[in-house]
């Protein structure tokens, strides 16, 4: 039931996603041929294109094509001139991939370093509520929180690049880079993500707990005996579960989005920047993709939260 | 109740004086109340609510509730003050030395956990016994508890079985560490009588089986004498009086107590009126694809009262649901007034609306907070009869002196009022409608012994001066003899039985009215031994 109504949701997101830049002014052709652009010569591009067909066709081709793992070609890197055999455009495909395996790295080393981390603090902020530890703790996550990347990433880079020369301020990373040097050279931009996520899941997890130490049977379980970790981890946080995973989802989704403009501010190539690229050069496939890949994800993460909120709830798991 | 007791000294509670932390300040709980318990008695805590009966019983283990504190006062169990215990010690008596059974079962178990786990967590603590003799010893208790299914119970979660099951399991919780103490508040509270007879017995059984010691908190007195070898009234936070049970109820020395069970001696004489203002026929009604009515037949006589009584899903109040429309029946007619009414709500006029008005369980929620008392019974005369401004004013003030309130309401909001008061304004409410019908879904039962009294007589009142008919849903039989005509008793979504008052009360019953009334505590520290001896020859 929730597996289709995903399924519907990345549909209607492509037919968005397609129609959006259907509508978009200016167009490809005009935009490569530039100064030699005769009406002839741009008839015949956009044929070879195929812009010349009504949308609704296109949008279905470029559909049956994606269901086959085929996402077209590339519009940039072709060349100008009709039949000229120095054709370099690329299949999207094999144009994204790796910038995509980039982004699932550093997007993949952030979420393993932010949601432990986050949910260690939510818990023991919640332990020791209204402590100076949760004050600050919750009082210093509101400012990560409400900071924007893009600054949080400048004061990383002035910390740790300028005035202490660390970590590089480039994280261009190419396929024969080490994991080790990967790891160092995606430093900075891994810790502004793990940042800028961090304090909304770890005010997440502590309110979430929180709202439960107020159930009778918290009560019931303190007058048994049991100590105040046991409270929490073992009578608080089974009943968390739902409302933690629903945030982390968001903030992984966040996460791989937000990776937009911190590839853009490191340098780092991944999918955000990619696609950065392709919208100012008017390349209508890999937008078309990347767009396709972030709502998928969005999808996706949020079937997996669905699914821990399921499987860690008995009353859904065994009905009555 | 075991006769012979080794008077030994279990618990002294000393001088205890408590304060809670609400509305920005300090109130006392509790001033000075004194409490001794020996080993194997069990002592009843009675009172409205407010009394401190629930504070007491916590102070008994050294625990307040977040926002309370011990002012004063000595906790002697087993000859340590637990009020100067630090938390990591008291956690060591805590569930296993004396354990504690809640009001609640159903909130009280923790959803996640299976109830096995839950039923042994504190012994496991001990480390005295390994987990499979703790669990063979756990579904013994549910043997001797007399749950269904015993060997099997604790895999299910706290979802999966019924109320009187999960109270009967927290018994078998609170007794496998095999405690000294057990603090029962309100265990039957939330029961309907019929499970509530099966859950008292258990428990009493095994409370004897084991000799524990134990305090009894409840309101309700009949209850209290079938448990408590001694009872101890209290009142805002004193002690009123305290007595052995017999004493106590042949003889109680205090006006306060007396007063306790003022409520069951209102009778009204029936009356009745051949003229019917409401039949509904052969009603079937569903939620969802779950069927709750079935050919449900009743007719309300005209100015007169009927009780529909019955157990939580009984349908008693899916019926007053049917009725103002806000469930559309699947079949079957209602007939008002002479003229059929059309299921849906949408579809029946304003005149048909305000002449069938609904007063809810729960005058808490049944009030927008933010709304003053006067906009509250305004609202409806404006609606209904259009009435506005100054003319509208003296409507209301009219109506709050009906309900034996004045002018001075006027600007308070509900949370400034009273329990008894909010339902008093939420009965104004209904009678701004100027209706003929109101339909009173168990308004009493929110409420303590006194101010119920309060609130019938005034129903009383209000039907004698104005001739409105009464539906009254109900779950108390002492209710339904103080103000009804006529009695109809529903059972799984059907009608057993209807007719005058005394024709359903006295005998001979179908046998699920049977069940239901001779459930129904009395004042008699004999009745449950005396019920139970019958039921089972």
């Amino acid at each position: 039931m929730r597996l289709s109504l995903g399924l519907v949701t990345v549909f209607a997101f492509s037919v968005i996603i397609f129609s959006t830049f259907s509508f978009l002014p200016g167009d490809f052709a005009t935009e490569i041929l530039g100064q030699s652009a005769t009406k002839s010569s741009v008839k015949a591009l956009r044929a070879e294109l195929g812009l010349d067909k009504p949308p609704v066709t296109r949008y279905f081709d470029w559909l049956g094509n994606v269901f086959q793992g085929d996402f077209g070609s590339s519009f940039s890197g072709r060349s100008k001139v009709q039949g000229d055999q120095g054709d370099r455009s690329r299949e999207v495909v094999g144009l994204i991939i790796p910038r995509l395996k980039n982004t699932l790295f550093l997007t993949g080393v952030a979420a393993a370093l932010a949601i432990p981390l986050s949910l260690m603090l939510g818990i023991s902020s919640a332990l020791y509520r209204n402590s100076y530890y949760d004050r600050s703790a919750t009082g210093v996550s509101l400012v990560t929180v409400s900071s924007p990347e893009f600054f949080t990433a400048y004061i990383f880079i002035l910390l740790l690049a300028t005035l202490f020369p660390v970590f590089p301020t480039i994280s261009n990373v190419d396929e024969d880079t080490s994991l080790v040097e990967r790891f160092y050279r995606t430093a900075l931009p891994v810790f502004t993500l793990t940042l800028i996520t961090m304090g909304h899941m770890m005010r997440m997890t502590r309110s979430a707990i929180i709202n439960i130490l107020s159930s009778e049977y918290i009560e019931m379980a303190k007058l048994s005996g049991a100590s105040r970790y046991e409270v929490i981890v073992k009578h608080a946080l089974p009943n968390a579960w739902a409302p933690i995973s629903q945030v982390i989802a968001i903030n992984l989704a966040y996460m791989l989005i937000g990776s937009v403009v911190v590839e853009y501010v490191f340098n780092y190539q991944g999918i955000g920047r990619l696609m950065v690229g392709s919208v100012y050069n008017r390349d209508l496939p890999v937008v078309q993709a990347c767009a396709l890949i972030f709502a998928s994800t969005y999808v996706i993460l949020n079937l997996i939260a669905d699914l821990i909120g399921i499987i860690s709830n008995p009353r859904l798991l065994y009905p009555k | 109740m075991t006769s012979n007791k080794s008077k030994e000294l279990l618990l002294e509670m000393k001088n205890i004086h408590i304060d809670g932390f609400s509305d920005e300040r300090w109130h006392k709980i509790l001033k000075g109340v004194d409490l001794t318990l020996y080993r194997g008695e069990i002592l009843g805590l009675i009172g409205e609510s407010g009394a401190g009966k629930s504070t007491m019983g916590k102070a008994a283990m050294g625990y307040t509730q977040p926002g309370c504190k011990i002012i004063k006062g000595e906790v002697n169990f087993n000859g340590t003050d637990l009020a100067k215990l630090t938390e990591f010690e008291k956690r060591k008596i805590w569930g296993t030395k004396i354990s504690y059974v809640a009001q609640s079962a159903a909130a009280s178990f923790n959803p996640a956990h299976r109830l096995m786990d839950q039923t042994i967590s504190a012994s496991n603590r001990l480390k005295i016994n390994p987990t499979d003799v703790l669990k063979k010893d756990a579904v013994q208790l549910y043997e001797s508890l007399q749950l269904p299914d015993a060997e099997n119970i604790g895999d299910r979660y706290p979802h999966q079985v019924s109320g009187g099951q999960l109270q009967r399991i927290m018994t078998a919780m609170a007794m496998s560490p095999r405690p000294e103490l057990i603090i029962f508040d309100e265990p039957t509270t939330a029961l309907d009588v019929t499970t509530q007879v099966e859950v008292l017995s258990a428990m009493r059984s095994i409370v004897d089986k084991f000799n524990t010691a134990a305090i009894y908190i409840t309101h309700d007195l009949a209850v209290v004498a079938q448990m408590a070898d001694r009872i101890k009234v209290l009142r805002y936070g004193e002690e009123v009086e305290e007595a052995e049970t017999r004493d106590m109820l042949s003889n109680p020395k205090e006006e306060y107590t007396k007063s306790l069970w003022s409520v069951r001696s209102l009778i009204k004489p029936e009356e009745t009126n051949q003229d019917y203002i409401l039949s509904i026929k052969n009603i079937d009604a569903a939620y969802g694809s779950s069927k709750v009515l079935h050919n449900v037949s009743i007719d309300i006589p005209m100015g007169k009262t009927v009780a529909i009584v019955g157990e939580s899903g009984s349908g008693k109040s899916t019926t007053a649901r049917v009725i103002t429309g806000l469930l559309p029946q699947l079949k079957g007619e209602i007939i008002f007034d002479g003229k059929k009414l059309s299921p849906k709500l949408e579809q029946r006029s304003k005149e048909e609306l305000r002449k069938i008005q609904i007063i809810f369980q729960m005058p808490d929620t049944a009030m927008n907070p933010r709304q003053t008392v006067d906009e509250i019974i305004g609202r409806p005369i404006e609606f209904y009869q259009g009435i506005k401004g100054k003319e509208r004013e003296s409507k209301v003030i009219e109506l709050l002196k009906m309900i034996e309130l004045d002018e001075t309401f006027l600007d308070r909001l509900p949370s400034e009022l009273s329990g008894g008061q909010k339902q008093r304004i939420c009965i104004a409410r209904a009678l701004a409608a100027n209706p003929d019908l109101i339909i009173c879904d168990e308004v009493t039962s929110a409420l303590d012994q006194i101010v119920q009294e309060g609130i019938l007589k005034l129903l009383q009142k209000l039907q004698k001066d104005l001739g409105v008919t009464y539906i009254f849903i109900t779950h108390d039989i002492a209710t339904v003899k103080a103000i009804s005509d006529e009695i109809v008793v529903m059972y799984q979504g059907e009608v057993v039985e209807q007719g005058l008052k005394n024709k359903i009360l006295n005998p001979p019953h179908p046998e699920y009215t049977e069940l239901l009334l001779s459930s129904v505590p009395e004042m008699d520290p004999d009745w449950l031994t005396n019920l139970l001896n019958k039921r089972s020859s």
